[in-house]
């Protein structure tokens, strides 16, 4: 459902994504990994119809982004890095406001807001305005923005950064929930919640696709089962005990 | 408005004028200070006219907008921007056209509301003796559509810089610019270096000009116009330098 084909991006002179292709199936949750500065977010901008390709381009569920934007926006829900909010909005409010702009009914709108404050655990903050939430829970509403209009594909950008420990599985059981009949594409730098939540990985350095497998063929380069190994070898060209490449 | 996705980032763009201190800080500096100099004891004023006639009020508008729309209009883009929340927008099923005309229209509207909290001024005047209200009406829609056009520059500044402060620098400068364009050492200045033609385009472009005609009761098409020219080359301008940003 999410298919992108040799994406490029290139600010001024510096190429930050260098022809990167993969494709998400439904039911399907891909992890984007990949050291800081590696083209993660870039990337994910650019499938969100953020940033403008260099070359290259993306489709959602069929739809390309670079001639139907507002088509594939349609099927897209988006977590931002760091989470941007309206934070002089109430959780509320901010959150019926989505739900309009991405066109439902009314009627449609107040049931799916309560739905997804039930999901995303926010019960307890919908009439605080967003300016006083902790980090946790600004987490938290920007996934639910983003489930508002039940869209097929998911792209969140470290949607667990700053979360505790019980937030964390508990967006990761949700993720879980979620992908039986979503696409998801979630970055993170945490290699735990690769093995946990997803079926496939990519990893990216410098903008290029260095390695797309199952977390378990990661896993299985290292005599030691160890995960970071693998990843610093491959993302660093190091040479590292008991990791074969 | 028919398109429903303006309409509703219009509605929540607007009402947000009324729930942030932004709004109730230009409210009453605007009500007080377009008071305090409408009546201030100085010539000119509105005693030493002696007249029944909001002149004196009409005159000061150009100097009010002048700081006080660059204030409403500099967090159009650059809040957005700096706080990242353009990008929730932007990635949502919206344009980057609509956007712009959708929160162009809301601080616009918040203009026309806090015009129309001066409307005591109108009263005063209807008391005191037998105004012209075609005349008042005209200044009205002089100073409206003059916000209306500030405004355009002021969203076109914002959304170059992520920089609030700049954002209103910039739209300051520009702004009396346009404003001083038709007066004697604007246009001495321009003459020094550039040729006549361009010195009466220059002038042609005076907003001062402009919204006197009408102020003082002449109605003309092509003020409007003007006005309204203005303000769509502004918005288009920013809807340019929205979508290169898109590129960068
Ligand atoms: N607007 C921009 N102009 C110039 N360079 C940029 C711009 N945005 C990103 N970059 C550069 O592109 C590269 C990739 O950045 P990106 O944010 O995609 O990294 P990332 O993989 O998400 O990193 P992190 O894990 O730290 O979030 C970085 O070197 C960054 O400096
Ligand atoms: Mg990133």
């Amino acid at each position: 459902m999410l298919e992108v084909n040799s994406i490029s991006k290139k600010f001024g002179d510096f190429q930050a994504v260098n022809n990167v292709s993969f494709k998400v199936d439904q039911g399907e949750v891909l992890g984007f990994l990949g050291p800081n500065g590696a083209g993660k977010s870039t990337t994910m901008k650019m499938i969100t119809g953020f940033l403008d390709v260099t070359e290259g381009d993306a489709t959602i569920c069929g739809k390309s982004i670079l001639n139907e934007t507002l088509e594939a926006q349609r099927n897209l829900g988006y977590v931002p890095e760091n989470a941007p909010l309206y934070e002089d909005m109430f959780v509320l409010e901010f959150l019926e406001f989505v739900g309009k702009m991405r066109s439902l009914d009314k009627e449609a709108n107040k049931i799916r807001v309560i739905e997804v404050i039930n999901m995303c655990a926010l019960k307890d903050v919908e009439f605080q305005k967003i300016e006083t939430l902790s980090k946790g829970y600004k987490r938290r509403v920007s996934l639910a923005q983003a489930l508002i209009h039940d869209p097929k594909v998911l792209i969140l950008d470290e949607p667990t950064d700053g979360l505790d420990p019980n937030q964390k599985h508990d967006v990761r059981v949700l993720i879980r929930e979620l992908a039986k009949e979503k696409c998801i594409l979630i970055s993170t730098h945490i290699l735990e919640e690769v093995e946990e939540v997803c079926d496939r990985c990519i990893i990216i350095g410098e903008g290029e696709k260095l390695f797309e497998g199952t977390p378990n063929e990661l896993k299985s380069k290292s005599s030691k089962g160890r995960i970071q190994d693998v990843f610093r070898a491959i993302t660093t060209d190091q040479k590292l005990q008991g990791v074969n490449l | 408005m028919k398109d429903k996705t303006i309409r509703n980032l219009f509605c929540k763009e607007f009402t947000n004028y009324l729930k942030t201190p932004l709004g109730y800080v230009f409210l009453v500096i605007f009500l007080f200070g377009i008071g305090y100099l409408t009546f201030e004891p100085g010539r000119g004023s509105f005693f030493y006219m002696r007249e029944a006639s909001l002149v004196s009020f009409f005159r000061y508008m150009p100097w009010m907008f002048l700081f006080l729309i660059p204030a409403v209009s500099m967090r159009l883009w650059s809040d957005e921007r700096k706080s990242g929340t353009i990008e929730l927008l932007l990635t949502m099923p919206v344009t980057i056209r609509q956007a712009v005309i959708a929160k162009f229209l809301a601080s616009w509207v918040f203009i026309g509301v806090a015009l129309s909290g001066t409307f005591p001024m109108v009263l005063t005047v209807v008391y005191l003796g037998n105004p012209d209200l075609g005349v008042v009406f005209l200044g009205y829609l002089a100073s409206f559509f003059m916000a209306g056009a500030l405004l355009a520059v002021g969203g076109f500044f914002s959304a170059l810089t992520k920089n609030q402060v700049i954002s209103f620098i910039l739209t300051v400068c520009v702004s009396f610019l346009l404003i001083m364009a038709g007066s004697p050492p604007v246009l001495d200045f321009i003459s020094t270096f550039s040729p006549k033609y361009l010195v009466a385009i220059f002038e042609s472009l005076s907003v001062l000009n402009h919204f006197d005609s009408m102020e003082r009761g002449v109605f003309s098409l092509s003020n409007l116009w003007f006005f309204t020219i203005m303000i769509i080359c502004w918005l288009y301008g920013s809807i340019i330098l929205l979508n290169g940003n898109k590129a960068s």
